[in-house]
């Protein structure tokens, strides 16, 4: 398997307990078609063989630029695509290729999702109580006295207030419908919450409250999140550790004061110092890396490292050989020739 | 410095049946030569519709500016017909937006979509403005030029397209730039190129710009000039440096504070609390103060207005009231 099982010293016993999800080598090739008889002539290689474990209670944030593959991997992860290689091990079980209905009657409700655009993942004809009581109809969840008192209790808890449960999509803000994709998240109790973009498409005040919200369940549920986005900002403020992704692969993967106060990968070094930071008088300007050129396209992507066509550091071998991802320091993990001596 | 763009008191307003809808509620904004002055404001504060009002651009009906005067080098655009401001348009005040491929023709290559432009404001023939066009596009960083006035747009990546938008803005050599959230859709590492463009630019040509965005991050990076928005309404306005040292009203507070911290670790973050007000239903008295930590009786009952604080910089706040401090 991947170096970075590997350095994982003796999990065998203490995994169950550490572990909510372990990803080896996960990959979603996504055929291309062309011609009158749809023949496949490539592959879009959205995710190419990422590793990652994901802790009980903790929250892992994917960041990267738009086509490097976090959103493909956090559907994959559910399997709403199915993956082209690799294992997902979640609660100690391998769902990469359990079928549809064991997966409906044991895994669904345990992963929820919440999603960027929350208005378009909510059907417009259906009232706040039936969206939020559909995900526990379907897994046959409490009955119906008890589905009225456990909605009652959502949307307490997410701040609305009791009288708007006869209410349609399209009668709330764009803050208040993210409150309802995250009851309806929570509806299920589950383990694991893949938030997709959660809060991209906010207004900075709605943001915050939003972020404070899920901060505040996860506390109070011990929930894991795996936190997707490409606010490097808001991702270093939510979680704990945070993986960064370019053309499909995992590059660094860190604690996040790790990643954020001394980044190993170029490729991490440039999209921190690429952010517009507020500056107050006095404060130095920083030091921005700026990449030449625009991201390859995934269906064709460069031999060696990905990243070796916009790297400042090429090197011969970069060009020829793709760096493993390795443990670096503790907890530190890059996919980089610069550190693969160690 | 002389002054480019001074507009007074605007007022778009948009109307329904049963309604008015006060999408910019009198703003001022001064614009000197060479001058980058940044827009911020959430959704629905009427940034946008303040920049197209400047480009004349608000549908009407149902839109229409009621007041206000917006004078550019001494003319009041306001007052001009519509054939003299098409030769405004694109010529001395040029415009990017957010989506450039919603902005581009899908059916015209590159090169067609930049020489029209010279074709029509500047006379030139068709020889001489494809010429043109490779220069513009070498100037904002294309290095195959000469190829890439053959492609289409769809051709050509988010962050290319931006580029051939602002080589189209700059074609006639405009003296203001207005450019309305030109990096958002854009990822971080090409807004750095798309930013550091821009301020190339507006330094070789003495291009004033106006940039709209709601990203306090692009405000710091770029502008020499901030102005706040909210409900209609400018709330503050300061020098880059001075807003961000010391923001005085408490909604740039707010913002500021809502926002995580790249460099450092914030424990939580301060939300503003509530939703910003639709505009068919501003608040009375000053429109922040629901949502305002600091608000008192008379911040619900009257509106305050822009006050200017020893001549540097503004706020419409009664916190900084001169009686309000004596009372």
């Amino acid at each position: 398997m991947t170096a970075m099982t590997e350095n994982k010293p003796s999990l065998s016993n203490d995994k169950k307990s550490e572990y909510l999800l372990e990803v080896n080598n996960l990959k979603k090739h996504f055929p291309i078609k062309a011609g009158v008889l749809q023949r496949t002539v490539g592959h879009v290689k959205a995710v190419d063989g990422i590793s990652f474990q994901v802790k009980k209670g903790e929250t892992l944030g994917l960041v990267g630029e738009s086509g490097c593959g976090k959103s493909t991997a956090g559907r994959t992860l559910i399997r709403l695509y199915e993956p082209t290689d690799g294992n997902i091990i979640f609660n100690d079980q391998n769902i990469s290729k359990m079928s549809e209905k064991e997966l409906r009657r044991s895994i669904r409700k345990n992963i929820q999702m919440i999603f960027q655009d929350p208005y378009a993942s909510m059907n417009p004809r259906k009232t706040l109580k039936s969206i939020l009581s559909e995900p526990m109809i379907t897994h046959n969840m409490y009955n119906r006295k008890e589905r009225d008192e456990k909605i009652a209790e959502l949307l307490d808890r997410v701040g609305f207030n009791p009288s708007f449960i006869n209410r349609y999509p399209h009668e709330f803000s764009g803050g208040q419908r993210q409150r309802i994709g995250i009851a309806r998240a929570l509806a299920l109790n589950p383990d694991l919450i893949i938030a997709d973009e959660a809060v991209s498409a906010l207004d900075v005040s709605i943001q915050a409250q939003i972020i404070n919200l899920m901060e505040d369940l996860q506390d109070d549920f011990g929930l894991t999140y795996i936190f997707i986005s490409h606010d490097l900002s808001v991702v270093r403020h939510i979680s704990d550790r945070v993986g960064v992704m370019y053309l499909g692969k995992m590059m660094e993967l860190a604690p996040k004061n790790d990643l954020y106060g001394e980044p190993l990968h170029p490729y991490t070094q440039a999209l921190l110092s690429a952010v517009p930071v507020p500056r107050k008088k006095g404060e130095a300007v920083r030091e921005r890396i700026v990449l030449k050129g625009e991201l390859p396209s995934p269906a064709n992507p460069p031999t060696g490292c990905v990243f070796h066509t916009r790297c400042p550091m090429a090197m011969d071998i970069c060009r020829k050989v793709a760096p493993n991802f390795q443990e670096v320091k503790p907890e530190h993990f890059v996919a980089c020739h610069l550190y693969q001596d160690k | 410095m002389t002054t480019l763009l001074e507009v007074k008191n605007l007022k778009t307003h948009f109307f329904n049946r049963k309604k008015v809808i006060p999408a910019v509620d009198g703003v001022d904004i001064k614009i000197n030569k060479g001058e980058t002055v940044a827009l911020v404001g959430e959704s629905g504060s009427g940034k946008s519709i303040t920049s197209l009002s400047l480009m004349r651009l608000i549908p009407s009906p149902p839109g229409k500016i009621v007041d206000g005067e917006i004078l550019f080098n001494g003319t009041d655009l306001v007052k001009l017909t519509d054939s003299e401001m098409c030769k405004v348009r694109g010529n001395d005040i040029s415009m990017i937006f957010q989506e450039p491929m919603t902005s581009l023709n899908p059916v015209l290559t590159i090169g067609e979509q930049i020489t029209e432009v010279l074709i029509y404001h500047k006379k030139m023939s068709k020889k001489e403005a494809t010429r043109k066009a490779i220069d513009l596009l070498k100037m904002v960083g294309f290095s195959r030029a000469d190829e890439i006035i053959h492609d289409y747009p769809h051709r050509l990546s988010g962050g290319m397209r931006q580029r051939v938008m602002i080589a189209i803005a700059m074609s006639c050599d405009p003296k203001l730039l207005i450019a309305d959230e030109p990096t958002t859709a854009l990822d971080v590492t090409i807004q750095a190129q798309i930013l550091d463009l821009m301020k190339e630019l507006s330094q070789k040509t003495s291009t004033s710009i106006l940039i709209i965005t709601h990203d306090l991050g692009v405000v710091s990076d770029i502008a020499d000039k901030v102005l706040v928005m909210y409900c209609g309404q400018v709330v503050e306005e300061a020098s880059v440096e001075d807003l961000f040292d010391e923001p005085l009203h408490p909604y740039t507070v707010g913002l500021m504070e809502s926002i995580p911290s790249l460099d450092g670790d914030t424990d939580r973050l301060i939300p503003i609390k509530g939703n910003v007000p639709s505009p068919d239903n501003f608040p009375q008295g000053c429109r922040f103060a629901p949502r305002c930590p600091h608000a008192f009786d008379r911040c619900l009952q009257e509106v305050p207005s822009l006050m200017s604080l020893d001549g540097k910089r503004s706020v419409r706040c009664f916190l900084y009231d001169k009686e309000e401090a004596t009372v």
